[in-house]
């Protein structure tokens, strides 16, 4: 049978998913992903016309507040578990080229 | 054991003591703990005894030494979600869940051993150590929320929270012979709990009896206006769990699906059998239910948690919090090796998986699908609650199994959510009930489901059981050894 997400394929949700993945992984993945969503094909024995999809099942909707201006964390205690900080921000690798 | 502190029969800080004597004793072998916290224990339990003797007044939990899900933020410790991606978190606030055990005066022993992230059924995808199974050492304890299920099984602590998005507070709960209770979705605040599947997720007490799990719901539950998807109690008000408990539930009638129920080892269907003749005999009915649409639940739970997961997990970027690559060629491969580097198997697998669901050209036929499963699923439970009270099934379909089994399947591990899986799906409340050993002597647990926000008459219905039975009080040889 053919493979539901091919070697290619798992390669590209990779990058999507920003994870760096081994040759081995890539291979891995290719088939498990693959029996998994054969597993999950059955849920096109459904009809499902007209059916609402259901993202959640609380009686409610659209919780609003108040807009009031609270405490926030602080720069101290937000920096706190920054892998790397500089002063008041966090340290990144260079992102534009040199002109 | 809270009676007892509060009356001052017993000190507050020598049950901290017992426990950490048991922890000194037992934890090398049980594993259950990421970290554990006895200096500060013991400092809070003689404050905590130093104002009982004085008589003002304490909290709901006063002096009783409990145990943490390691997916919960404290301000102390670490929060690694037993993760090597968080290892070294430190927390800057507390969850709700967690401030409220506090403001109740437990004392928090520590913060236990989880499938890295909540993903698993097994705790053996945690990134940081191995949990066993304390009435058998070569086996899983479950999971996700393993550590907290073998922690009160092995007397580690009174009671636990945990977190359930698929089964990870009731399938360890009965794999470890404790009670576990998920309560309907929007009942606990998730502030604080680290986000796996949102929709999903929902925080609940881990404990050896129904009675302490009303008392630990007393103490949790609530609207919370830092989580907006906890419910207003104007919209269902919570009640005192425990004031009723002792009211047994007249004329209950029980919903069965048999030809769903089937698929369990036939020692699993024989004790549920047994549980619910003992509900039969206490006067309960029986009605046979169609639920035609839960077999279809574990592949509408993995689209959907997956894709929720993979958003979610998309914030360890390696840049604001968490672990960082040491040599990254540029700024991608901040991102890229990071989260290679940080995350497990599991997690890796599960991103992919959701971020393949919300992927372009395969959204409807997968993420949208299953939301429209669910809805199907959610209609299965409507209708059977027209005309039943409670549904009750297995919640696992093994007992426990052994370490390794199922590590390399996936699939197979996914398979052994069947029975937890729909009701984080329909939102609705479920508890595990120990109801008996299979011939190795592994716990069993009954499954009992109610309509959403009726914990009380759920508790209720344990609670019935319980009396008729001694299956709670049974703990593991291994605190004796």
């Amino acid at each position: 049978m053919d493979k539901k997400i091919d070697e290619a394929q798992v390669r590209k949700v990779a990058k999507l998913a920003r994870l760096e993945l081994s040759e081995a992984e890539v291979e891995e993945f290719a088939g498990q992903l693959s029996a998994i969503l054969d597993y999950v094909a059955r849920m096109n024995e459904l009809d499902t016309e007209g059916v609402e999809p259901l993202a959640h099942c609380l009686p409610i909707n659209n919780v609003f507040r108040e807009d009031i201006a609270k405490e926030s964390l602080g720069t101290e205690l937000t920096l706190a578990n920054a892998p790397q900080q500089d002063g008041a921000f966090f340290k990144v690798p260079k992102i534009l080229e040199e002109p | 054991m809270r009676d007892k502190i509060k009356a001052g029969e017993i000190s507050s800080v020598a049950a901290t003591r017992a426990v950490f004597e048991r922890i000194a004793k037992v934890e090398p072998i049980i594993g259950a703990f990421i970290s554990t916290f006895e200096e500060q224990a013991i400092a809070r339990a003689a404050e905590v005894d130093n104002r009982i003797a004085k008589g003002e007044p304490v909290g709901q939990l006063a002096g009783v030494p409990i145990a943490i899900k390691d997916n919960m933020c404290t301000t102390f410790g670490t929060t690694t979600c037993a993760s090597k991606i968080l290892a070294n978190f430190h927390a800057p606030y507390n969850a709700t869940a967690v401030a409220k055990l506090m403001a109740a005066d437990a004392i928090i022993v520590g913060k236990t051993n989880l499938d890295e992230f909540a993903m698993g059924s097994s705790t053996e995808n945690s990134g940081l150590k191995r949990t066993v199974n304390p009435w058998d050492i070569k086996r899983v304890p479950g999971g996700s929320s393993g550590g907290s299920t073998a922690a009160v099984a092995a007397g580690l602590c009174y009671a636990a929270i945990g977190s359930d998005t698929g089964g990870s507070i009731r399938q360890p709960a009965s794999l470890c012979g404790v009670v576990g209770l998920k309560p309907t979705y929007g009942r606990v605040s998730r502030y604080g709990l680290v986000a796996y599947g949102s929709s999903l997720d929902q925080i609940g007490p881990i404990t050896q009896t129904a009675e302490d799990a009303a008392l630990m719901m007393n103490v949790i539950a609530g609207h919370d206006p830092a989580d907006s998807t906890s419910v207003d109690e104007q919209i269902a008000p919570v009640t005192d769990y425990l004031a009723k408990l002792d009211e047994p539930t007249k004329g209950l009638k029980i919903g069965i699906a048999p030809n769903f129920n089937a698929g369990a080892d036939e020692q699993v269907r024989k004790a549920i059998d047994e549980a619910l003749k003992t509900y039969k005999d206490l006067g309960a009915s029986l009605i046979e239910i169609d639920m035609p649409h839960l077999d279809y639940a574990i592949a509408a739970y993995y689209m959907i948690a997956t894709a929720e997961a993979s958003s979610n997990l998309s914030r360890y970027d390696g840049v604001h919090y968490g672990h960082r690559t040491s040599q990254p060629n540029d700024y991608i491969e901040v991102y890229t090796k990071s989260r290679a580097e940080g995350f497990g198997k599991e997690v890796k697998r599960r991103i992919m998986l959701g971020t393949y669901a919300l992927s372009s050209g395969y959204y409807d036929a997968y993420y949208l699908k299953a939301l429209k499963v669910r809805n199907l699923i959610r209609g299965d439970f409507v209708r059977a609650f027209e005309k039943c009270d409670s549904i009750m099934m297995p919640v696992s379909p093994t007992t426990a199994f052994k370490m390794g089994e199922k590590v390399d399947d996936p699939l197979k591990m996914y398979l052994s959510d069947i029975y937890t899986i729909a009701v984080n799906l329909a939102g609705i409340p479920g508890i595990s009930v120990p109801c008996g050993f299979d011939d190795k002597g592994l716990p069993i647990g009954i499954q009992i489901l109610a309509p959403a926000f009726s914990e009380d008459k759920l508790l209720r219905m344990a609670r019935m059981y319980e009396k008729q039975t001694d299956w709670h009080k049974k703990r593991p040889l291994i605190i004796d050894e």
